[in-house]
């Protein structure tokens, strides 16, 4: 094992500072970091994911005025709704974080509350999200209304797939790491798990303002 | 309904052309299995290829899927040659509906089951060789890609005998391809097929760009990649910016037929020209997905069978870099037409125009490498040098077409298609043939036959300028794309020009068939015992043919730009091989059925949707996640390849080099 191994936060190693002084290098047995790969490869897939919802913001932007008759943002969006949403997925993060130091101390069970509550906190915004749905379709505002709310319906709710995935995901890696420990690859999961949840906050604050306080704002 | 929409009357049985096409393709691929049951090689292909998540095996087979794709996506076209060579002054003999499937089907093949397979299965195949590395960043996943683009491939395909397919291009614009007005299950089977496709693509695409950046040799910095892992990793870098638009904007049409969404419909505040803005998005960068692999192919190939280096190598890499951010700044002059105004054409056009820029450097690059050098006319330098001559043509009618007056003249006519043409048959698949033929040897160890390959080429070559010069002339005499029949006189006869290129084009195909049969039954007569049969330059030629799964006993140390040909000169002058290395076990990924798996769930998930069969689209996806969990599970990733093995393989490679180097059997 190099020192990069006993050392979680060196990310330098392999990215120029190969064995040989150069490129991207394995060590001298010919392996190559996996932590390292691993996450590099997940960024960039966050990266394309953002692109698909660069995508839907541009779509959403396009169609944001044509309502066809039917209702603007500012009549139909709650802010008091979204700001709790906003909170639930804040807190949801920082539960994240919690766990993620906790597996970097081996520590089972706090690594299992934390991932629990970050669970509960996401499936909180996604009913708070569900309700929100549910209430708008059932005024006739639903995704058919017009295409201001298709664009909407779809980035929003493109969002709460990715968050329920993710819920998803979590609870299967809650079972493997109970089941099974801190393997190395389940870290590595982790460590991914991690990547995912911070972007879709991310996400979600460009959410907050370009759909919900603009629209509400206007 | 516990069938959804899917009922006897999905059956061609009252059609006689895709009935009888359905009965033999289906009695064909009933006789491959029944032979690999016969003969008992389900066992060998389980264990070797379905679950190898080998990138020289996978490779493999995408090129093989490409090829077999490609037979189906040309005998579309044969038959819209023929149809429009007949169809003067009557309707021919293929009726509308079929013949706009038909044109659909075949640029959706072309594109998306031989163009991307093509080029994907060669850059998995040859770049981790030439890094120096064993395998890519993740390899299960490189199976998985795989296997969800074979899966997008048959349900296209499926479409042939169950149901129908789109009848709006390659793609499909609406509103015509809204519930509206493409009722059938046809955009359906198109929009399903083409999602679960491109995620196998996007997952290839962030796998390959991590092992470009962050997986290669000792030694083997940026500027001593080959450049065609330079031009795979722009591709790969495009592929992961560019596919998840195409996701998106299908996912938005999906919506608008499926659950009544408004994002391109006439009514309910629709924007149908955002469909054209959000394609194109993706549509423009995906033909330098297609071209700068083909690029790159082109750059080893002509220095290898040129015995120079490529001239201006970091020019090159310059040229690629710029053509990859250049290429998501010029998808409007799909649609000057749209009406958004001369200043926004203008920007476009001039765009455009600058791309020919690079694309220029890159030519004179290849013409320069050539000249002064010793050239060898071997198959694929044939291949590199027609692209050249043809593929400046096809570029200067597309700069040509960027002048928004022109195009204002020109577009949506047969200009337009000899133009893609041009550029895509002349560069990409004449480039995937190059690389097709010279990376066989390695992959299989034996050589194809050179004069049933130049054979094929020159039908090719021929055929290609025959069909495709015909089409500028009709197009410039007014002749829109996609016509099934017309009255205009002087289109008539350079119709019928077309037809007779596209047949020179199948006698090509023929060939290359039969270059393929002849090679394997005489394959011991063209082993290629050293690994190095066409005297290369990067570090895939140091192994033998075909590598071993590890591919490198040691990792090689790189200490400069054409490593292989830097050992190889230097051992040459010592007159001895190297030392040989202290041999230790290597970690290998196991095989894996996972790509395999989701394949299946992909398939009928999707198959399900396209029919409405709710229940099936809902099972499928809890056997997708029961997949993912298997897989999450499993306890051994690796398994290790004893050092004893990997010391005989390696002394038997090191024996044939120096029987050939030293001892003088051979050159």
């Amino acid at each position: 094992m190099s020192a990069a191994a006993a050392d979680p936060h060196n990310l330098r190693q392999g990215h120029g500072h190969g064995p040989r002084g150069n490129a991207a290098g394995p060590d001298e047995h010919g392996h190559f970091d996996k932590r390292i790969i691993t996450g590099y490869g997940f960024w960039i897939f966050l990266l394309s994911d953002i692109v698909m919802f660069s995508a839907l913001f541009a779509t959403y932007a396009v169609l944001a005025h044509a309502t066809a008759g039917g209702p603007s943002g500012k009549q139909i969006f709650d802010l008091q709704n979204v700001a709790l949403e906003t909170g639930f997925l804040l807190l949801s993060s920082f539960a994240c974080g919690m766990a993620a130091i906790a597996s970097e101390q081996k520590n089972l069970l706090w690594t299992e509350i934390g991932l629990l509550i970050t669970g509960l906190l996401g499936f909180a915004f996604l009913v708070l999200e569900l309700r929100e749905f549910a209430d708008l379709i059932a005024h006739g505002n639903g995704p058919t209304r017009s295409a201001f709310l298709s664009a909407f319906f779809t980035l929003v709710g493109c969002h709460g797939l990715h968050v329920g995935c993710g819920l998803l995901w979590l609870g299967t890696m809650m079972a493997q790491i109970w089941a099974k420990g801190f393997r190395a690859e389940t870290v590595r999961r982790l460590m991914c798990f991690n990547l995912f949840w911070h972007a879709l906050d991310i996400i979600w604050v460009a959410l907050f303002t370009i759909v919900y306080l603009l629209g509400a704002g206007q | 309904m516990l069938l959804g929409k899917l009922t006897w009357s999905a059956i061609p049985l009252h059609e006689p052309i895709p009935l009888i096409t359905s009965i033999i393709v289906l009695a064909v691929v009933f006789a491959v299995l029944g032979i690999v049951t016969a003969k008992g090689w389900w066992p060998y292909l389980w264990r070797e290829w379905i679950t190898s998540v080998d990138h020289k095996r996978i490779g493999v087979m995408y090129c093989v899927m490409a090829l077999v794709m490609l037979l189906r996506g040309f005998a579309d076209a044969l038959m819209m040659r023929s149809q429009q060579a007949v169809a003067f002054h009557g309707p021919g003999y293929l009726p509308p509906e079929h013949y706009d499937q038909i044109f659909s089907a075949h640029g959706t093949i072309m594109i998306f089951f031989v163009a991307m397979p093509f080029v994907i299965g060669l850059m998995n195949f040859a770049m981790p060789l030439q890094l120096g590395i064993r395998d890519v960043a993740f390899p299960t996943f490189n199976s998985v890609s795989f296997w969800l683009t074979a899966s997008g491939a048959l349900l296209v395909n499926l479409s042939l005998f169950i149901g129908e397919f789109a009848r709006t291009g390659w793609l499909p614009y609406p509103p015509l391809s809204e519930l509206r007005y493409s009722p059938g299950v046809g955009v359906d089977y198109y929009l399903w097929a083409l999602q679960i496709s491109g995620i196998g693509t996007l997952i290839s695409g962030i796998n390959l760009v991590t092992t470009v950046l962050k997986m290669r040799a000792p030694g083997m910095s940026y500027t001593r990649m080959p450049v065609f892992c330079w031009t795979t990793l722009a591709a790969n870098l495009l592929i992961v910016a560019a596919f998840p638009i195409l996701t998106a904007t299908l996912a938005e049409l999906l919506l608008d037929r499926y659950l009544g969404f408004h994002f391109f419909t006439n009514d309910g505040g629709g924007n149908m020209m955002m469909f054209m803005n959000l394609i194109w998005a993706w549509g423009h960068p995906e033909v330098y997905i297609l071209i700068l692999p083909a690029f790159g192919i082109f750059s080893e190939v002509i220095s290898t069978f040129s015995g120079k280096p490529l001239f201006g190598y970091r020019s090159m890499i310059a040229a690629t870099m710029a053509i990859c951010v250049l290429s998501f700044m010029v998808w409007l002059h799909h649609f000057f037409t749209m009406g958004a105004g001369a200043d926004v054409n203008a920007f476009f056009g001039i765009a455009t125009m600058i791309i020919a820029v690079p694309t220029g450097v890159k030519i004179f690059n290849w013409m320069f490498t050539m000249y002064g050098g010793t050239v060898r006319f071997k198959t694929p330098m044939l291949w590199a040098i027609a692209f050249i001559c043809t593929f400046v043509v096809g570029g200067m009618t597309g700069v040509l077409m960027a002048v928004p007056p022109a195009d204002f003249v020109l577009h949506n006519s047969l200009f337009l298609v000899a133009h893609f043409h041009n550029v895509i048959i002349g560069g990409v698949l004449f480039g995937c043939f190059a690389g097709y033929e010279y990376w066989f040897p390695k992959a299989f160890g034996f050589t194809l036959d050179e004069r049933l390959g130049k054979t094929a080429f020159w039908c090719w070559f021929v055929g290609f300028i025959v069909a495709f010069t015909p089409l500028y002339v009709v197009g410039l005499e007014g002749m829109t794309r996609r016509m099934q029949h017309y009255d205009v006189a002087e289109w008539h006869p350079w119709l019928i020009v077309a037809a007779v290129g596209a047949a020179i084009i199948a006698l090509g195909i023929a060939f290359q068939v039969l270059q393929l049969i002849v090679s394997i039954r005489t394959r011991d007569q063209r082993r290629d015992v050293t690994g190095d049969p066409w005297d290369g330059r990067t570090l895939e030629w140091i192994t033998p043919s075909p590598p071993p799964t590890f591919n490198f006993p040691v990792m090689p140390n790189v200490e400069g730009e054409e490593a292989y040909w830097g050992l190889k000169s230097k051992a040459l002058q010592q007159q001895r091989l190297f030392d040989e290395p202290a041999y230790e076990k290597i970690e290998m990924p196991r095989n894996s059925p996972t790509g395999f798996f989701v394949a299946i769930v992909a398939t009928f998930m999707g198959f399900a949707l396209i029919w409405h069969i709710w229940w099936l689209a809902a099972l499928e996806f809890a056997c997708a996640y029961a997949v993912f969990v298997v897989f999450a599970w499993r306890d051994e990733h690796e398994y290790y390849v004893p050092a004893e093995e990997v010391a005989r393989i390696d002394r038997a490679r090191r024996a044939a080099r120096q029987q050939s180097w030293f001892e003088g059997t051979s050159a």
